[in-house]
């Protein structure tokens, strides 16, 4: 059987211009993400990583080279069809949960559906196993702000999902939780990864982490700097793990 | 076969409804700059109809209480408009406003910049941010200006009611007062959207990445 590539990148490089000096901050990055994989991209601040993460996530657009999203270019999209794949192809998590205040944890997840124009009450039906699912059953009516950290992220994870992305961004997604709850999270994010074959890619300083992950892509300076398999990772993270 | 996002017009204005209830306090301050400038309006017209209704009556004894109550009116005079300066003060109290209204629309836009670049990361297009903005100002715009045209015209009558005793509801000028009130509605609307239209097009044009963002 053919491997199959959601995200492709071939000699990526983004620059960004700061007035009187070029600031290089990626230097041609090649990679292929496998489908359903739990990818993890580690790097140092100030390595790129964001960058890079941002431009696999159809956030921003490279300098040059071509970043494939389910064998789409990306350069190529209008703005209509970005709007378009970043609703139904990739769910966002982030490092600050990111929830709308004004609204309740369900409508914080069936407003990527409504905007993917899926019928009301499909969406709230939808919305409430997600709930379920992720482990807030009953807690549907509450605002982000009478939830805890943990349960906010956890109401991130369902909105991340609503559409049924093909590819789940996670950025710095324990970030902001205590170790107990960030681990929750991650166990969460892999399970939903392996019983919808969804591919999740998260950017992370977590080591723990690398214990889920089945590649794990080390970025430094702007370039790829080694990219491990699961079985390789072992190995290396053994003594850290806990 | 072109892929569209979506935002229903009826889910639009359910999201709009609830961010003004949300931050209720901060909503209401943006409406009462409207309010202010609106019941000024109101009232500084309707003052001029009820005192030119009243002068068209040729009664001398209301001609001599008309001139002791500070209006501008010469012998001769049959009717009565409102003088340049107080049209330039009215005017000035309405830029003043939409200053005020475009001023608390970009903090309120500032406030909002994680959750604008959230709902782009889901798929929101530029137009419906616009259109979330403009609906807001819609409303707030709509309460405020009815409210000042209220408080306006109660105030103008009032004020006549004190002034001319209750022989201003001898031919009392309905129709001309009532189309003053919707005219100060109608302004009071369009303020409010003149205001939000500058503060909308920034928010439009904030790029999703911004959402990523953590402030140290």
């Amino acid at each position: 059987m053919t491997k199959k590539y959601i995200v492709r990148a071939t000699d990526v490089t983004k620059d960004f211009d700061l007035g009187k000096i070029v600031v290089k901050v990626l230097k041609g990055i090649d990679l292929e993400i496998e489908t359903g994989k739990y990818v993890s991209i580690m790097g140092p601040s100030g390595s790129g990583k964001s960058t890079l993460f941002n431009m696999i996530g159809g956030l921003d657009k490279p300098t040059s080279g071509k970043v494939f999203i389910d064998e789409v270019d990306i350069a190529q999209l209008d703005a209509y069809e970005l709007a378009w794949l970043r609703c139904r192809k990739i769910g966002y998590i982030f490092q600050t949960f990111n929830l709308i205040p004004v609204m309740t944890a369900l409508e914080n997840v069936t407003l990527p559906m409504t905007f993917a124009g899926m019928p009301s009450e499909a969406a709230v039906a939808k919305g409430m196993q997600l709930l379920l699912d992720v482990g807030l059953d009953g807690r549907h009516a509450h605002k982000p702000s009478e939830l805890s950290g943990g349960q906010q992220q956890r109401v991130a994870v369902a909105r991340a999902l609503a559409n049924s992305p093909a590819i789940i961004l996670a950025d710095e997604p324990t970030g902001n939780l205590d170790l107990k709850t960030g681990a929750e999270i991650i166990s969460l994010l892999k399970d939903m990864s392996e019983d919808q074959g969804v591919t999740v890619i998260s950017a992370t300083h977590d080591y723990k982490m690398l214990n889920v992950s089945d590649q794990v892509i080390w970025i430094r300076d702007g370039r790829v700097d080694k990219i491990q398999e699961r079985d390789e990772l072992k190995i290396h993270t053994g003594g850290m793990s806990s | 076969m072109r892929r569209l996002v979506v935002l229903p017009f009826a889910k639009s204005v359910e999201i709009a409804y609830k961010s003004i209830r949300a931050r209720f306090f901060r909503s209401l301050v943006t409406t009462l700059t409207l309010v202010l400038a609106v019941s000024f309006l109101a009232f500084s017209q309707i003052n001029i109809i009820i005192a030119d209704n009243l002068l068209a009556a040729g009664d001398p004894d209301m001609y001599q209480t008309i001139i002791r109550c500070g209006y501008d009116v010469s012998p001769d005079d049959t009717s009565l408009a409102a003088s340049p300066k107080q049209r330039w003060i009215v005017i000035l109290s309405l830029l003043v406003c939409v200053v005020g209204i475009i001023n608390a629309q970009l903090m309120s836009v500032t406030e909002r910049f994680r959750e604008i670049g959230t709902m782009k990361c889901l798929g929101a297009l530029d137009r419906f941010v616009v259109r979330l903005f403009v609906m807001e100002a819609a409303m707030q715009g709509l309460a405020g200006a009815l409210a000042g045209a209220i408080l306006g015209g109660a105030g103008a009558i009032l004020s006549a009611l004190i002034r001319f005793g209750s022989g201003i509801f001898v031919n009392f000028p309905w129709q001309p007062v009532f189309l003053s009130l919707g005219l100060a509605i109608c302004i009071g609307m369009f303020l409010s959207l003149a205001g939000v239209l500058y503060p909308a097009i920034i928010a439009a044009r904030m790029q999703p990445v911004e959402a990523m963002r953590v402030e140290q």
